[in-house]
């Protein structure tokens, strides 16, 4: 979605005229991609772990969870293109899968934190009795690193798949309400609010049809930032043995489980964690490729 | 320069004080019976009340809040589930580990970062540009336990020449830092870089090259020092949040640290001693922005006056 946004954005200027939409988009795509050759790349990246994810009972060639002992730390091989692990079973597929536990975790979690921590910032930001109790608790919870924040829930709450989105989304929140907070406070500024409020509009109604709608790009923006950072936060619970439970498939765990057999097959250890260290990659480098492309400060300096 | 230091110091007592009532509240909601989980799973009913009355449970939570600031003060943590060891004993053993780690880490995160970030900037477009700029992306992708298992199973598995855990000699300490500090070494080399490019294109440094300042007096007097601004305040936050990735790198390396005991504690559910290691977390976090902030005042006059 961020790719299309910049490139409708890069090509309006080159706008001719009956072009299609598609056509548009595709030279605006285009020339994010030759101008950020780094950023495209990782573009790609994330494109395939969304459809590897989304897709990935189509795309496993195998049961990701079918235990065959005999085929034990298996080398990877035209059979098992990755190896397999201590159960025998197919590292690609767990891997494969571990993208959909990754995708599934990530997005729900960021989306809780975007949902609440919007909320509570835009309401700090609009009812002023509200804003110092408020803002000082996200004060007071950006003095913990996520992944603190993210251990405590889990010490209150258990472990387990729904408590990681829960705690992750937690050590999130914060973020999402100081910005939501300072962006509700300079577009409250603006006459068409103070037309609304003079117009008796209801102070609901005014935040969802006039706040909301002018906050929302930078909020975008901050999703798919801190998406790799709760992917990384849930494989390190998980690794922690304090996340998704082991006989899922998720990268974390599956690199804690290969600790053991680290000696004699390496392969079970590399693998998942090339995995999670190029889809983060993937995000950083698309990440930094879309800010320069939107912010003209540096294009001009390019 | 003493007023403005105490003010801040004044300012920055009341988020403490915050710190501490949220984790006292933060643990008042759990589901689940606190006594229940001090006392055991088989414990008699009038166990259950006698664990009650001696952890004060029985008192409402406005009074029990009292307490827990009145014991806080004379450095009652309460006792750990578990163990039946005091928290502050328990943390107090584990500290300086946890502080040694980190500073190791941090002193090395800024010495690469900004030597990285600097050759960067100078050299920008070039080679050593985009070698760095790469690693650096590279750096801020990498989780910590995995990066820390490949390591091992290096220089631990593979060649014999790095012990796995423990902190006795200076060979634990080269893994584990090093694992630290990759996150925050990158940072440091983005955030140097683009600090510096920002201030390459002012003025000011345009007048010192005219008025024929010799390049690395530049670089030195009006450039570096007029970067270092922004590349303090990331330093000061990634030194608060590197107790976050001191949390995995402690327990993957057996570190006898705060993070370890943290983890084990969620485990097991400890609640008073995730309790205290919350509060230190905190505290320090907060401290250290002081000391951040103080330290803005020695590099820019500025502020001081603001």
């Amino acid at each position: 979605m961020g790719e299309r946004t910049s490139a409708a954005l890069s090509s309006a200027r080159f706008v001719e005229m009956g072009e299609s939409v598609w056509v548009r988009w595709g030279k605006g795509i285009g020339r994010f991609v030759r101008l950020h050759r780094l950023a495209a790349v990782g573009a790609f990246i994330v494109i395939a772990f969304l459809v590897v994810g989304a897709l990935a009972p189509w795309v496993a060639p195998r049961d990701p969870n079918a235990i065959s002992p005999q085929y034990g730390l298996q080398l990877p091989s035209r059979e098992f293109l990755l190896g397999t692990d201590y159960l025998g079973r197919d590292l690609l597929s767990r891997i494969i899968f571990g993208a959909r536990i990754s995708l599934l975790v990530s997005f729900s979690a960021v989306g809780l934190a975007a949902v609440g921590g919007v909320s509570l910032g835009t309401v700090a930001g609009w009812y002023r009795w509200l804003e110092t109790p408020l803002m000082r608790l996200v004060d007071v919870m950006l003095c913990f690193p996520g992944i603190i924040v993210a251990l405590a829930i889990i010490s209150i709450l258990g472990s387990g798949l729904e408590n990681v989105i829960v705690a992750v989304a937690i050590g999130q929140l914060p973020e999402f309400a100081r910005l939501a907070h300072g962006l509700t406070l300079s577009v409250k500024e603006n006459a068409y609010v103070e037309a609304a409020i003079c117009l008796g509009v209801s102070d609901l109604q005014i935040l969802r049809r006039h706040i909301l709608p002018n906050i929302v790009a930078p909020i975008i923006v901050q999703v798919s930032l801190l998406i790799p950072s709760a992917i990384l936060t849930t494989a390190a619970l998980s690794f922690l043995g304090l996340g998704v439970a082991p006989p899922t498939p998720e990268w974390g765990s599956m690199l804690q489980d290969s600790m053991k057999w680290a000696r004699i097959a390496p392969h079970v250890m590399i693998f998942p964690g090339l995995a999670l260290t190029l889809v983060v990659f993937g995000y950083n480098t698309f990440g930094d490729g879309l800010r320069s492309a939107l912010d003209p400060r540096l294009r001009r300096r390019r | 320069m003493t007023r403005y230091l105490i003010r801040r110091v004044l300012v920055s007592i009341p988020t403490v004080f915050l710190v501490v009532t949220l984790v006292f509240l933060a643990f008042r909601v759990i589901p689940g019976d606190p006594a229940q989980m001090y006392a055991g799973e088989q414990a008699t009913r009038e166990t259950l009340e006698q664990v009650r009355k001696e952890l004060g449970l029985d008192k409402p939570v406005h009074i029990q809040y009292v307490e827990y600031l009145k014991n806080l003060a004379r450095g009652d943590l309460g006792r750990s589930y578990i163990t039946r060891r005091p928290v502050i004993v328990e943390i107090s053993t584990r500290f300086a580990n946890t502080v040694k780690l980190s500073l190791a880490a941090i002193s090395l995160a800024v010495v690469t970062g900004l030597t990285m970030g600097l050759i960067a900037a100078v050299k920008q477009e070039r080679f050593w540009d985009y070698l760095f700029s790469i690693l650096a992306l590279v750096g801020i992708s990498t989780p910590v336990f995995w990066l820390a298992l490949i390591l091992m199973y290096i220089f631990s598995l593979r060649l014999h020449i790095l012990p796995t855990a423990g902190n006795q000699t200076w060979k634990h300490y080269l893994m584990p830092t090093f694992c630290l500090s990759v996150y925050s070494i990158a940072f440091i080399t983005r955030m140097t870089r683009s600090a510096l490019l920002e201030v390459f294109g002012e003025d000011y440094v345009r007048t010192a090259r005219a008025k024929g300042l010799p390049e690395r007096m530049v670089l030195l007097r009006h450039i570096l020092r007029n970067a270092l601004i922004p590349i303090t305040t990331v330093v000061g936050l990634r030194f608060g949040y590197m107790l976050g990735g001191a949390v995995v790198t402690e327990t993957v390396f057996a570190w006898p640290g705060m993070g370890r005991l943290l983890v084990t504690a969620v485990e097991q559910r400890d609640i008073p001693i995730v309790q205290g290691v919350l509060l230190v977390f905190g505290t320090a976090f907060v401290l250290i922005n002081l000391i951040v902030d103080i330290l803005y005042s020695v590099i820019d006059p500025r502020i001081r006056y603001g």
